[in-house]
């Protein structure tokens, strides 16, 4: 409780700087990264459609926004959500059939499609010239969330309440449903567990909380998106994000998620800081990059299991130290 | 775990984050003289577009280097800039602009040039509420060019709707009059991008004035394979082909018309398919190919005489490569320092001379005049047009130049400067940014301030 009080209490110290450009992406790439966890971590469906689902959350929900103005925008958000939840139930049938890289290809066709359909048809961004959508005004209760800390607090918000129930689901018969079918389906099925409902199942739900992430990066974060935004770099970002963090794991996904949000702003600052004038800024771009993939190298070979395993062993042995 | 506990280990992974980050940042701060004017400059060196623009940056640095050097600052003010590197993606393009926007040891940020189209579109608002001008030359927001809607945005000089005026403008040019436009097939071949697609509102309004036929043709990004439509096209035959491509798009395009036999001199690329780079991986085919751009090549303007003496042969140019001095890029590089050098002289004359802040550089753009008389003193005549910004109008020019390729550099071929028929496309843009104003729920400015 306290801890959730400082979190709300950060706008009061941080500029604009932290809110709009590391802390509302760490928040929101957190979210995603959750969504995708729970599809291929928990229930072990490999996708790379994440960028198409957050293009539908966010298109989705700016369409309830601007033809259905009068609903409250968590409402709007959560609708989005589920839009975006029922597109990906039918981006998951193949998965009753297919598995694995065959699967992962079946995803990716989703990806493509989802950012040409955006991009194709005007009617999903009200026919703007350049099919790009910004966000119409952020509101709830009468207050005014389009500042930098308004918006900060709308992700927090949303990201909590999120991470509370899927951390309750992944404990509940559901994510037990789902790990059972990750660690082997046949075995699952010959139990008696209706694998193929639960594969769809975790489409939904994992499409849902992608979708919001998608809306809140379109307008808490960006303010002003096309289908590019969402395109498959952003798909695969996500899944770093978890690979690093750790699959199957909730906190994993904040690891992750801080790791691929902060470490490249890190160095980016070391590196102007160190080095600034003195090299060729291109150079030490490049520099910066390889570093970067050098580092994610490092960490996977420490612990392939992700920075969320490495945490909790470091854990463990401190506190077995402190015992003694 | 609980949630709590998750909570506590992800603040703490948050706080060591920025204690690292901040100390970071206290270092790279370093005494500065007083009385310097910061200028940020969002670059990208690396990533897919970094060989378009690295001679752009040398452009801008020559002259900024070439004002502090040779003129000691604008009216005595130096120009102090430092490099935040975007990739071109929006997200580090957002976070560039979050971290120089409070300007730098006491100097505001006078302007802000985006340098990526949707990083310039996520940066709409957020500059509004800051108070800090986004200047983007022939790329961003078509509608902003209403000023009363978008205070803070500015597409100077040339449109993506100036941009497809002034091509078929310049075909009219070669047809012999504009009433002669009448019957002819023009095909727009476009990236299927926002980017691509800005145009088709226009040509659809300008066909039906002069009567042309308007065909689009759209390439999926990256565009490395065409032969579908340039199929399309030799079976549609069309008169002209208007290219607007982007990277890798426009030499494959290049290449493919010339293997289905359609002239390449009857093509003409829009302004981001219209540099050395666009054209020279083409090779032997690309030898008399059109472009149309705010931004014409070339070496012998009287600013580039004063650029070579004073930077490039000291040895202070930015330019790796000399051969693409006074490229179109490298030009557009200067244009786009002299806009906003003359912004904040102009903003100068008005507040007193000192550092000049976002809100007053607004006020500069808005009465920025570059008359042919003021380009002569500069020695940018015929390398920019003459410009005159109001509220009303955050464009000013909209015209091009058409460029033809020879093999080696490109010339000149058209009668001085395109104009675009502005008075035709300022009412519809004024709509979209009426109707952009009401879905946002902005109450335009009055435009006499």
């Amino acid at each position: 409780m306290v801890l959730l009080a400082a979190l709300a209490g950060i706008p009061l110290v941080a500029n604009d700087y932290w809110l709009n450009a590391v802390l509302i992406p760490f928040l929101i790439m957190s979210l995603t990264a959750l969504g995708l966890n729970l599809l291929m971590g928990y229930a072990g469906q490999a996708s790379l459609g994440s960028g198409g689902f957050m293009s539908v959350g966010a298109y989705a929900t700016y369409n309830l926004l601007l033809r259905l103005p009068e609903l409250p925008l968590p409402v709007s958000l959560l609708l989005g959500g589920i839009i975006s939840g029922l597109v990906g139930v039918v981006a998951g049938l193949p998965s009753l059939r297919i598995k694995g890289f065959y699967l992962v290809a079946s995803t990716l066709a989703t990806q493509f499609l989802l950012e040409w359909l955006f991009n194709q048809y005007g009617w999903f961004s009200n026919y703007s010239t350049s099919s790009s959508i910004s966000a119409p005004r952020l509101a709830f209760l009468g207050h005014d969330l389009s500042s930098p800390a308004g918006r900060y607090l709308l992700t927090l918000a949303t990201v909590v309440v999120v991470t509370a129930v899927a951390a309750r689901l992944v404990r509940s018969q559901t994510g037990r449903t789902w790990m059972a079918i990750r660690d082997m389906d046949t075995a699952a099925s010959v139990i008696g567990i209706p694998v193929s409902a639960g594969k769809l199942k975790a489409f939904f739900v994992s499409s849902l909380v992608i979708g919001i992430a998608g809306a809140l990066w379109a307008f808490a974060y960006l303010g002003t998106v096309d289908a590019r935004s969402f395109n498959l770099d952003r798909s695969f970002q996500v899944m770093f994000a978890i690979i690093i963090g750790g699959m199957g794991s909730v906190r994993g996904n904040f690891l992750g998620a801080a790791f691929m949000i902060f470490v490249p702003i890190l160095l980016d600052h070391l590196g102007g800081g160190v080095f600034g004038g003195a090299v060729d800024p291109g150079q030490l771009e490049n520099f910066q990059k390889a570093l970067f993939g050098a580092l994610i190298v490092w960490f996977l070979i420490k612990e392939p299991r992700g920075l969320a395993a490495l945490l909790s062993r470091a854990w463990t042995r401190l506190a077995s130290r402190i015992n003694r | 775990m609980s949630l709590w506990k998750q909570k506590r280990i992800m603040s703490k992974a948050v706080g060591l984050a920025a204690l690292a980050l901040s100390a970071a940042v206290g270092t790279s701060a370093s005494a500065e003289e007083a009385k310097t004017q910061y200028f940020p400059l969002a670059t990208f060196r690396v990533g897919a577009y970094a060989s378009s623009g690295i001679p752009v940056w040398a452009g801008e640095i020559d002259y900024f280097r070439y004002i502090n050097e040779v003129e000691g600052g604008i009216n005595g003010i130096k120009l102090v800039w430092d490099e935040c590197e975007t990739n071109w993606e929006v997200e580090k393009g957002v976070e560039c602009y979050e971290r120089v926007k409070a300007g730098k040891n006491g100097s505001p940020v006078p302007i802000f040039l985006p340098h990526g189209d949707p990083i310039s579109k996520a940066l709409t608002e957020k500059s509004v509420a800051d108070k800090i001008p986004l200047v983007t030359i022939a790329y961003g927001r078509t509608e902003a060019i209403d000023g009363r809607v978008f205070p803070y945005s500015f597409p100077v000089v040339f449109s993506f709707w100036s941009e497809a005026s002034s091509a078929v403008n310049f075909i009219a040019e070669k047809v012999g009059g504009k009433d002669k436009l009448k019957g002819l097939k023009i095909a727009t071949v476009y990236h299927d991008s926002p980017y691509g697609k800005e145009t088709q509102v226009p040509l659809a309004h300008l066909a039906k004035t002069y009567g042309f036929e308007d065909i689009q043709i759209p390439v999926p990004h990256p565009g490395n394979e065409q032969s579908a439509q340039w199929a399309k096209i030799r079976q549609l035959k069309p008169d002209w082909v208007f290219l607007r491509g982007w990277g890798v798009m426009t030499p494959v395009a290049i290449k493919t018309a010339a293997k289905v036999g359609f002239p390449v001199d009857h093509i003409i690329g829009g302004i981001w398919s219209g540099s050395e780079e666009d054209v020279r991986p083409a090779g032997a085919v690309g030898k008399g190919y059109l472009a149309v751009t705010p931004f014409p090549a070339g070496a012998n303007f009287e600013i580039h005489q004063k650029l070579k003496k004073y930077i490039l042969d000291k040895g202070l140019s930015d330019l790796k490569d000399p051969k693409s001095f006074g490229s179109v890029y490298y030009n557009s590089g200067v244009d786009e320092a002299i806009v906003a050098v003359e912004a904040i002289r102009t903003a100068q004359a008005h507040f007193g001379v000192r550092p000049i802040n976002g809100e007053e550089a607004q006020w500069g753009l808005e009465h920025l005049d570059l008359s042919e008389k003021r380009l002569a003193e500069i020695g940018a005549t015929g390398l920019q047009q003459p410009l005159k910004l109001s509220a009303k109008d955050h464009e000013g020019g909209g015209a091009g130049k058409v460029l033809q390729w020879d093999g080696e550099k490109w010339n000149v071929v058209s009668n001085g400067w395109v104009k675009s028929d502005r008075d035709l496309l300022l009412p519809l843009i004024y709509e979209r940014a009426a109707a952009y104003a009401r879905e946002k729920g902005i109450t335009p400015r009055d435009a006499t301030n």
